[in-house]
């Protein structure tokens, strides 16, 4: 009985591995068996010219840079933003207090809250300031995006930091703040990972980059400049009654997807380093 | 456990005199570096110390015994003030260093806990190299000149044996070392700050027999200079290591003498029975 028990853990396990690894299997596939015929190198060097999105020449180097600009520039502000926070509610208030109870809550509302819904908001702030769609407004809106992504992934980790290790600096004399570093550095790891996730979900949103950032065929050379983005180059694409532009928008999808994974695995590889020589 | 909980409650009608940790035979000991008066502490309305009065002697090895729950950790903790930080914890009464009340008001918490090194139950490596765990406390109280820090971190890694295992890979993580060495990483790293007090949290249940023979010989040979006060929950321990024996019950200090004294003569019957082991 308990044998056949195991038996149907393990299939069940198996099966629903199995499931997700095959979904995974099937997109990677219709991607890059869509997007490499028509993937060259004019694709990723050149921006578009006239008539792009009707089949003529050109490719989608504004959006590359755009989105590249975009995530970097988030990801800086956001981490500014986030760790400070999930410092705070992890070692300097108490883990379980009201108070980070409260503002865990308000991250976990943020965390919810649709992608359109940021969009929106960046719009109207744009609006109150005067801007149009703008690399700026864009990287406000997708800031807020990542912010709870970071908040939280860093506060998980953060909670694993055991008691004693917060305690043995301070029994040296050390201050809070000199402790916090300590803190800091034990959870660089999970730092890197919150980082990634959250290059993950900004770079690939197109709802909050739609209506803040805007489109253009050109890669924006101020703050104040609309900026391209790939979610939207694969969308403007993909709506695209010719079937090569269609295609091509498979091909935009595999180059975020191999900007992804390169980030994945260099931000991985950094963070090993780092913790191989400090930690 | 019920018996003896009986019984203790009889004696303490019958005979509260003994009861109380009034000092004992001190006269001959000298002038106490730490000095704990009237200390309660209540941890959410539960009263966890009751009363404790102990004046630990200097340059000598105490150790804090009895059962699990009694409230040893709790008042070693309450010697460094790691309680500061949790809300649901009263504390009154007074904790005497260099006749300084450490919970007065205008006392500054790294000071006081700069004076007393804090060796936990596992060794706590800190998320840097060898030579920084070491040089951290010096540098976060001002040492800044290399030179300076290389020689206190040879001195203090001699000091704990560990010189002479570690001494070609001072750069790699801490966190590389067996646990053993660690425990000792974690001990030079307390000294290198110059404490007068040493404290100890149970710091040798997570090591192995080698291991913890080692840090027994290093306590013993630091009491030449250092006070050194550990809980500790193996009474074979104790039997080796302690020159005074403090033994806790439910939150009352319930003797406190030199640890032949009480291994071989305890007042107390509850004493009596928690060194025979009718009780743990």
């Amino acid at each position: 009985m308990r044998k056949l028990e195991e038996q149907i853990m393990k299939i069940v396990m198996l099966m629903a591995s199995g499931i997700i690894i095959f979904i995974l299997g099937f997109i990677l596939w219709k991607i890059i068996s869509k997007g490499l015929p028509s993937l060259n190198w004019d694709m990723v060097s050149k921006t578009p010219s006239g008539g792009f999105y009707l089949g003529k020449e050109g490719g989608i180097l504004n959006a590359i840079m755009g989105s590249l600009m975009l995530i970097f520039c988030s990801v800086v502000i956001s981490i500014f933003l986030s760790l400070p926070v999930a410092l705070y509610i992890n070692f300097i208030l108490n883990r379980k207090s009201f108070a980070s109870g409260v503002i865990r809550f308000a991250f976990d509302i943020m965390f919810g809250i649709p992608s359109i819904v940021y969009g929106a908001f960046g719009f109207m702030i744009m609006v109150f300031l005067g801007l149009q769609a703008s690399l700026l407004g864009g990287i406000i809106a997708v800031s807020l995006l990542i912010m709870p992504i970071m908040v939280r992934s860093i506060d998980e980790v953060a909670g694993q930091v055991p008691r004693d290790l917060l305690e043995a600096p301070l029994s040296l004399g050390a201050t809070r703040f000199e402790m916090v570093k300590i803190a800091a550095r034990q959870i660089t790891p999970g730092i890197t990972t919150a980082i990634l996730l959250s290059v993950g979900r900004g770079i690939g949103d197109a709802a909050t980059v739609m209506l803040t950032a805007g489109f253009t065929d050109s890669i924006p050379t101020s703050l104040l400049q609309p900026a391209a983005t790939l979610p939207l180059a694969i969308f403007f694409q993909l709506s695209s009654p010719v079937e090569e532009v269609q295609n091509r928008a498979y091909s935009a999808a595999l180059i975020l997807t191999i900007i992804i994974l390169i980030l994945s695995f260099s931000t991985r590889y950094v963070s090993r380093k780092i913790s191989k020589s400090k930690i | 456990m019920e018996i003896n909980l009986k019984r203790y409650q009889d004696t303490m009608e019958t005979d509260p005199v003994n009861v109380r940790s009034g000092p004992v035979s001190l006269t001959k000991l000298s002038y106490p570096l730490l000095r704990v008066v009237d200390l309660n502490v209540t941890i959410q309305h539960k009263h966890i110390l009751k009363n404790i009065n102990l004046q630990i002697p200097e340059k000598s090895i105490t150790c804090i015994i009895g059962p699990s729950g009694c409230g040893k950790t709790t008042l070693l903790r309450s010697l460094n003030r790691l309680h500061d930080d949790n809300a649901d914890i009263t504390i009154s009464g007074s904790v005497m260093v260099d006749n300084e009340d450490i919970y007065g008001k205008n006392v500054e918490v790294t000071h006081i806990r700069k004076k007393m090194g804090l060796l936990a139950q596992r060794p706590t490596v800190l998320p840097m190299s060898i030579f920084e765990n070491v040089a951290y406390g010096p540098r976060i109280h001002g040492t800044r000149n290399r030179r300076k820090l290389y020689v206190i971190v040879k001195n203090q890694l001699e000091a704990v044996g560990l010189w002479e295992e570690v001494k070609d890979r001072l750069k790699t993580p801490a966190i590389k070392l067996s646990i053993g060495q660690q425990q000792r990483l974690c001990l030079a790293r307390g000294l290198a700050v110059h404490p007068e007090i040493i404290l100890g949290d149970e710091a040798t249940s997570a090591l192995d027999p080698i291991a913890t023979t080692k840090i027994e010989q290093l306590f013993l040979t630091l009491r030449k200079e250092y006070s050194i006060v550990l809980v500790t929950h193996t009474l074979r321990q104790a039997r080796r290591i302690a020159d005074y024996v403090a033994f806790m019950y439910m939150g009352e200090l319930i003797e406190f003498g030199s640890a032949n004294d009480i291994f071989s003569n305890p007042q107390h019957q509850l004493t009596k029975d928690y060194i025979s082991g009718s009780f743990s």
